[in-house]
This record gives structure tokens, sequence and C-alpha cells, in this order.
């Protein structure tokens, strides 16, 4: 009987999943639909999109605002005038190079430190000798804000990708390892005995306990460093660049053209949105199953 | 050797013992520290047998599953499984069944069990599937080889954490309380399960429980701990035949005997 049940619940779960519902949803969907036979509103199927309603508000009141003289047009531009900078660059193809080369730098910077990351965390989080030697370092060296690297790096590495690249390194790097060291650490006492009662040797035990059982930590520190690294990719371009995002950014300061700002920094916005989806997505996938 | 410990084994048990036993326990001492857990405890299991442990809480019932399993290197007399220490790969020998499933979340019922499967038996060999579908089916789990853990319920899983202590087709097979986080409906139900494997495959088992009615009723032998340090106060032979009836006189009788050994 209780076979049954459960066979019953697996199957609305699926059926929750076809629609597509958010992971939070389909949970709570499976539950209120045992309630009764009443579908669930369609208004559910609408909330995604209540997300969407203050910013187009706030672009309106952004666009009276200028539009009635409360902000001067060489302080903030109207919110057609930005799109209309947008535009402009991405048809005359400007923006693209600008894009191009900061996603690169991000890829490449976030990549180098997550990989970092995970070589320190899993080192860490395994030999306690590695944790007493390297944690207290690595622990104080998390604190330095991304901007005070950008002196040494520049003076060690010149102006060149190296530079921005490592300096974004640096960002995606420590909440990889922290997460990771601390998940690897944390890995369930119970379960590292069930390892040893069934002779799993350390290998097996690592690739089939400790290893899954920490990824969800481990991708919550990638969900992390990837946001460093879009923090860390303005430090680097706003300093030290003549291309990327963060460049035309401050090339819009130099030119006093604000339209220019709000739509780099919008970009940015966009962005890095993209990016957090993206791997929060991935996550979901891997850990929300 | 082993005639060492026909000598101190319990002269109820001497049947038992005559045969070289599977487990063998002879002055085990283990302390944590300062506090002893342990004292002397002697304990003989024949090939086949199904023993009860039972004592009081703190009486190191779960301290001696612990030694069995090898999960503590650091006690004080011998133990053996086929002959061999537990510290010198006896213990290999050994299944455990803990108290709480102990499943992990990410892994389906198939792989779950197939961690119980020997060091040298490739998990990913078609021998070692059917062998843990088998096992699957055996555990009334058949059809949910792909579930996870969070999708069965608590007596579900424990039967999957029993699947894979089988895997391992160990000399014996240790639970620790295996019942006690169950309603008392489904404990009933997992109890008879439990003896249906326990004859189809002949494993030799050692129960630990705090449950007297569970013990009378699933053993051949109950073995009752107590004391602090922990010591083996009596043995009481449980020689009715199976299918046993809860409620039968004499199971009900021995219980009282048991209780009664247990100073309750």
């Amino acid at each position: 009987m209780a076979a049954d049940t459960r066979r019953e619940s697996d199957v609305s779960r699926e059926s929750d999943a076809g629609r597509g519902s958010a992971a939070g949803g389909a949970a709570r969907g499976a539950e209120s639909r045992e309630l009764g036979p009443l579908p669930l509103p369609a208004a559910s199927r609408f909330r995604p999109f209540l997300g969407l309603l203050v910013p187009v508000a706030l672009v309106l009141v952004w666009h009276v605002a200028v539009a009635t003289g409360v902000f001067a047009a060489h302080q903030l531009p109207a919110p057609l005038r930005v799109a209309e900078t947008l535009y402009g660059l991405a048809a005359s193809g400007e923006l693209w190079g600008h894009v191009a080369i900061t996603l690169q730098r991000v890829v490449l910077g976030a990549g180098l430190g997550i990989g970092v990351g995970i070589l320190f965390g899993t080192a860490t989080g395994l030999s306690r000798a590695a944790s007493d030697l390297l944690d207290p370092l690595l622990q104080s060296l998390k604190n330095i804000p991304s901007l005070a690297w950008v002196p040494l790096f520049l003076l060690w590495f010149g102006i060149g990708e190296s530079a921005k690249v490592l300096l974004i390194a640096v960002g995606a790097f420590f909440p990889v390892y922290l997460n990771l060291s601390t998940g690897i650490a944390a890995v369930d006492e119970e379960l590292l005995e069930v390892a040893e009662v069934y002779d799993l040797d350390r290998a097996e035990s690592l690739r089939r306990v400790v290893f899954p059982a920490a990824l969800p930590s481990l991708l919550v520190g990638i969900r992390g460093g990837v946001g460093l690294a879009w923090m860390f990719v303005v430090a680097a371009e706003l300093i030290a660049a003549s291309q990327g995002i963060g460049f035309l950014l401050s090339d819009g300061r130099t030119l006093a053209r604000p339209d220019i700002i709000v739509g780099s920094i919008l970009l940015f916005a966009f962005l890095g949105n993209c990016s957090d989806v993206a791997v929060k997505e991935v996550k979901n996938r891997v850990v929300g199953r | 050797m082993s005639s060492d410990a026909d000598a101190d084994a319990p002269s109820s048990e001497a049947a038992a013992a005559s045969s070289d036993p599977v487990l063998a326990v002879d002055g085990l001492r283990k302390r944590y520290d300062d506090t002893v857990a342990l004292d002397g405890v002697d304990l003989a299991v024949a090939d086949g047998e199904f023993v009860a442990v039972v004592g009081p809480s703190g009486c190191g019932k779960s301290t001696l599953l612990r030694v069995l399993s090898g999960l503590e290197a650091e006690f004080g007399g011998r133990v053996a499984v086929d002959g061999t220490d537990v510290r010198d790969g006896g213990s290999d020998a050994v299944g455990m069944v803990f108290q709480e499933p102990r499943l992990l979340d990410w892994a389906d019922v198939r792989e779950n069990v197939a961690v119980g499967l020997p060091a040298d038996v490739d998990p990913d060999s078609p021998g070692a599937r059917e062998r843990v579908d088998d096992l699957i089916e055996t555990v009334g789990l058949g059809g949910f080889a792909e579930s996870r853990p969070d999708e069965l319920s608590g007596g579900m899983a424990q039967r999957v954490s029993l699947a894979r202590g089988l895997a391992y087709d160990p000399s014996v097979l240790l639970l620790d309380e295996p019942f006690s986080a169950l309603d008392r409906l489904t404990k009933a139900d997992q109890q008879d399960h439990l003896l249906n494997v326990w004859e189809a495959r002949g494993t030799t088992i050692v129960l630990v429980t705090h449950d007297v009615e569970e013990a009378v009723y699933l053993a051949d032998r109950v073995v009752v701990l107590g004391g602090q340090p922990g010591t083996v106060e009596s043995v009481v032979d449980v020689d009715i035949d199976r299918p046993r009836e809860r409620a039968d006189a004499e199971l009900v009788a021995l219980r009282r005997e048991v209780t009664a050994a247990l100073g309750r």
C-alpha cells in the first residue's frame, strides 16, 4: 500500500515538472493539488513576470522625472536615450567588441579562479594539515577588497590581459575555495562510516561519497565566484583597459556622456544576471532533482 | 583457540559454540577516554544463527556493534569473524545496518545497494548489476531500483540499507536497532521481512535492540547486556519453532524472563 501511494506522488511530481514551473513551485504544486481536484489558478503562470512590474514602473518614473526636468539631462539621460545609445553602439559594431572582451576576461578569470579554488578547497577539506597551513592565510586574504589588488597586479603583470584575468581569478577563487573546503569537511560522519564498513578505499570513498556530498557546496561557491568575477572585471577595466564594458563606462565619464554610463551599467546588470541564471540552472539540474 | 572461547561461554550456548563460531568475542573491553563502555564481554555466534542483543540505553550495545564492524580500532580482548581478528581485516566479512538508513541522497536505490558490494566486484559489471537487482527484489523493493531515497518511506529506506548489507554477502550481518524509528505496524512488517530474508539466505545475524518483544520474537538466542560498564548479564535461548506467534504463551514467558534479566 505504501508502495502505491509513493508511485502516485511520483507521477504527480513528474507532471508538475513537465509543466515547466519553477522547482519550488512544483513542490508546492504537488502538495496543494493533493488537497482537491481544483486546478491551480492560472495566476501562477504569470508569477515569473511579476518581478518585471517594479522595474518597468521604475523606468516609467525615470522617464517622467527626466521629461519634467526633475533630473537634468546631462546628469541622467532619458531611458529612450540610453536605449538609442546602446542601439547605436550595437549597430556600429563597437558594442560587440567591448562585450566580447569583457566576457572573455570573465570566462577566463572565473575559470582559473574556480579551478584553483577547487584545488585548494579539496586539499584543505580533505587534509587537516593542509587546512591548518593554508586556511588562516586564505581566510584573511579574502577580506582584501578587489580594488586594493589593482595597483599591485598592474605593477606585477603590466596592463595587459593577464593582470585583468588574474584579478578576476582572485575574485572567483574565494567563494569556491570557502564553500568547497567547508562542504568537504562537513560531509556527514555517518556516511563516512558507511564507506568504512563497506571497505571503500580512499579513492572510492571520495568518488562515491565525499565529492557527491560536497557537490552542492561547490555549486554554491561557483555561483558566488561568478558573481564576484563580474565585480572584479569592473575594477580591472575601470582602471586599465582600452576595451571592455568597464572601459566604456569610464569612457562615458570622460566624455561626459551619462547615456553611455547608464547603458554600460545596464549591460553589466544584464550579463551578470544572465550568467547567474545560467549557473543557477546548472545547479538546480545537478542538485535539485 | 576456539576451545578457550567455549570454556568461557555460558553453558546454555555450548551446543551452538561447539562448531567453530562465525563470530567470536572474548573478554572484550572498550573504553572511551575515562569511560569504560564494555568490560569483559564474551559472545560466540554460530553459522546461520540469529542472535539478539538487548540492554538498556548506555549499556554499550551500539559500541559492541561498532567494534564488531571494525569502526573502533582500539579495544581490549579478542574479536574475530571467521577466525580473523576484526583489526586484521576480519571486519571485512561483516555487513552493517545502522539505526538510520544512511543512504546516499543523490544516488538511486541501485547505486546505494552497490555501495555494499565487495571491493573486488566491479559495480558496473553485468554480474554485479544482476546481484544488486536480485537483492532489491529480495528486500521487496522491485520496481524501485531507480528511485531516490527521498522518494522512499522510512521502512523502505531501511530495507535498502538491509540490501546494501546483504550485497556484501557477509559472514555476519549486524543490525543496530534498525526498526526503532518505525511505527508499530511497519515495524512488525519489517521484522517478518527480515526473518524471511534470513531464512532464505541463511545469513548469520546479530541484532541489537532495546525492544524485548522484538528480540524474543526474532532471535534464536537473546543476549542481555547490562551494567555500567556493560557485560553479558544473561543469555536466554528461544527454542520456539517458526513461524512464531507474537502472543504465544511461551514467547510471552520468555519476554518476562528477558525483562527480568534486564532488571526492569
